[in-house]
């Protein structure tokens, strides 16, 4: 193998780019799918001179987060679906403060207690905020273990960047799986100075980190920041990949785990000259418009999660009416099979 | 002459939200002086409680940040960890520290945290509007308990300061009251050891200091001090819990 | 000798130093402050002690003591 190429599951990859990025502070509790992550903190924080804590719940965790980040520390938690609900209280707040943070989710079944099978069926609650309040964050969606690896380092910098949370959205199956990763030698420095960082007032005004503003009006204006914010991330921060889009009829819509079954049906039709492409959001918020914003009446899109439809209302909205739009998605634990999209694609075609 | 009394560098010259007699304004004022007098305002970071004292940052000058209900201890937690030179406090009330945050009360004392904090129990919900709290007293009416808090259905006041002193994290805990100047003034001491406590790194330290709410007890100010002598401080008795 | 400053216009009238001057210098003001309030004053012929009971018992920090 190459110098710096390792053989390590999706869950140890988050870790391992995290704190290739500087991530100084960790706080989780250990849920199932997950637990790879919290057990590589724990082992390997300290020894970076961060802070690691086992906390008391995923509220407390995400708290935790919020302190570290307010202190100034690149901060993480991750957490699979029953406990980013729990999750949601901090991130509103974090949010609301303008605190960067970076906030793992490994889904598995929902809802209620489901089960520890992978899904991706918190597509909503990611993308739309979760919380309370207009807010968004950024949701990156790693197909690999590679890029895995590499987006939790971008995410600590986009978090920084925007003073946003950012959330790593992977499942069962992305966690668990082992792929060969190039480890990267540099070190994502720090892109931004806080000096809103609460560090102690000297030779200061002292800092404040809130989400208050009881003020009339004065709640109105930071949300009208917040959007301006938003906007921005929208026009920089959209990513996606495009495979044979230039001459598809038939064009599938998956990310993370799906778009790599997607990938495998694709190459299959494409062997036997179909001409099928695909899109892959790797940003779902913002969700990426130019690739699906194309004038061509003609085309057919195929979306395919592990969900009954929730990246779907996204990519309708994208598209505003112009195409066909086709759904095909199983939740709970059940997966699309590659067989199935072929049939439904040949359909189309 | 001297000036013998003044406000502290690290309490704001404004004016407060509180009503007319809170005991708020007092507890903010001996939090600011112990922190002038142990010459700690630029190291200290303090986090603000969701509650009537929501916005203590407005009042007090240093670094502080807002937690959500409940969780000052978790956010505390963290901040202390990323930067252990730093003087680091909370400031809780009642509903904050001893309902929705008891996990996170008893567990960042459990952890032994080097953090003080200073508990302020005033036995009802004051921004809500004087709903019950965990600390109500037996028999005290309140906008959620109106015929009194009645054990059989509400149980009884959480005495969360004795439960926190049995754990072996938590190095000191005292329970002191603002019903009058002599024991205000024994409140600014104890609140002055938990933060010398914290700069000697003994591990986590709690004030619990009674406190008046006029308006939501239904009584003039003084007439609220005067409760807090001849009935509060009997359910919560006064002192050195450990 | 000894005197307080009563900062008038912040004063809320709770009365809590009126209740504990231990020499009944600190008197309700029939006047009332920009709030509406009726802030307390401070008899300056009295023999203040400079005691400081009315400066720590006091919620707004209004009273300041010289001695």
């Amino acid at each position: 193998m190459p110098k710096n190429k390792i053989l390590v599951s999706g869950n140890e990859a988050i870790a391992q780019g995290a704190l290739q990025a500087g991530c100084s502070f960790y706080a989780g509790y250990p849920i199932t799918p997950q637990n790879e992550i919290i057990a590589y903190m724990a082992k390997h924080m300290e020894q970076a001179g961060g802070a690691f804590i086992q906390a008391e719940s995923e509220l407390a965790a995400i708290n935790m987060v919020y302190g570290g980040s307010a202190a100034g520390a690149r901060s993480m938690t991750s957490s699979s679906s029953p406990g980013v609900s729990l999750m949601q209280e901090g991130i509103s707040y974090i949010a609301g403060s303008q605190l960067p943070a970076v906030i793992v989710n490994i889904m598995r079944g929902g809802p209620g207690l489901g089960n520890i099978a992978p899904t991706q069926s918190d597509y909503f609650q990611a993308t739309r905020g979760g919380g309370h309040g207009d807010y968004h964050l950024i949701v990156l969606a790693p197909g690999s273990v590679q890029e895995a690896y590499d987006l939790t380092q971008t995410s600590f910098e986009l978090a920084d960047k925007y003073r946003i949370p950012v959330m790593i959205l992977g499942d069962g199956i992305l966690g668990q799986m082992m792929e060969p990763v190039q480890l990267s030698s540099k070190k994502i420095a720090a892109n931004t100075i806080k000096n809103w960082a609460l560090t102690g007032c000297l030779g200061r005004k002292p800092n404040i980190t809130k989400s208050f503003y009881l003020r009339e009006g004065a709640l109105e204006e930071f949300n009208l920041k917040l959007q301006k914010s938003y906007e921005l991330i929208r026009k920089k921060e959209e990513r996606y990949e495009g495979l044979f889009l230039a001459d598809a009829k038939v064009i599938l819509v998956a990310y993370g785990t799906m778009a790599r079954i997607a990938k495998s049906a694709i190459m299959q039709l494409r062997s036997q000259g179909k001409k099928v492409g695909l899109i892959r959001p790797i940003t779902l918020w913002p969700f990426p418009q130019a690739p699906l914003n194309v004038k061509n009446k003609k085309l057919k899109y195929l979306v395919v999660e592990m969900s009954y439809g929730q990246m779907l209302e996204d990519v309708k909205l994208a598209v505003g009416g112009r195409n066909k739009i086709e759904f095909l998605g199983r939740s709970g634990g059940g997966v699309p099979s590659e067989e199935a999209m072929i049939g439904k694609i040949k359909k189309l075609l | 002459m001297e000036k013998i009394f003044f406000r502290p560098e690290s309490l704001y010259d404004v004016p407060t939200h509180y009503c007319p007699g809170c005991g708020h304004g007092i507890a903010h004022r001996l939090v600011a002086q112990v922190i002038n007098e142990l010459g700690i305002r630029e190291k200290t970071i303090g986090i603000a409680p969701v509650g009537c004292a929501v916005v203590a940052y407005d009042y007090w000058n240093f670094d502080c940040s807002e937690a959500p209900h409940g969780r000052a201890l978790a956010v505390a937690t963290a901040i202390k960890r990323v930067h252990p030179q730093n003087i680091v406090f909370t400031y809780q009330g009642d509903g904050d520290l001893a309902a929705i945050g008891t996990n996170e009360t008893i567990h960042a004392a459990n952890r032994g945290e080097n953090l003080s904090v200073i508990f302020i129990n005033n036995t009802v919900y004051g921004m809500t509007g004087g709903q019950m709290a965990p600390t109500t007293l037996l028999g005290q009416k309140t906008s959620t308990s109106i015929e009194g808090r009645i054990k059989e259905k509400h149980g009884y006041p959480l005495k969360i300061s004795e439960m926190l002193a049995m754990l072996p994290g938590v190095c000191y805990v005292e329970r002191v009251s603002l019903h009058s100047p002599q024991e205000t003034l024994k409140a600014k001491r104890a609140i002055k050891q938990a933060f010398e406590n914290q700069i000697n790194n003994l591990g986590f330290s709690l004030v619990e200091v009674l406190s008046p709410c006029p308006t939501y007890w239904g009584q003039a100010p003084k007439e609220s001090l005067d409760w807090i002598r001849d009935v509060m401080q009997k359910e919560f008795p006064l002192g050195r819990i450990k | 000798m000894a005197k307080i400053n009563i900062n008038q216009d912040r004063c809320k009238g709770c009365l809590l130093c009126v209740s504990f001057c231990p020499k009944g210098l600190i008197k309700k003001s029939a006047k009332l402050n920009k709030k509406g309030l009726n802030f307390v004053e401070f008899d300056l012929n009295g023999e203040c002690s400079g005691c400081m009971q009315c400066a720590v018992i006091c919620p707004d920090c209004c009273i300041e003591v010289y001695k």
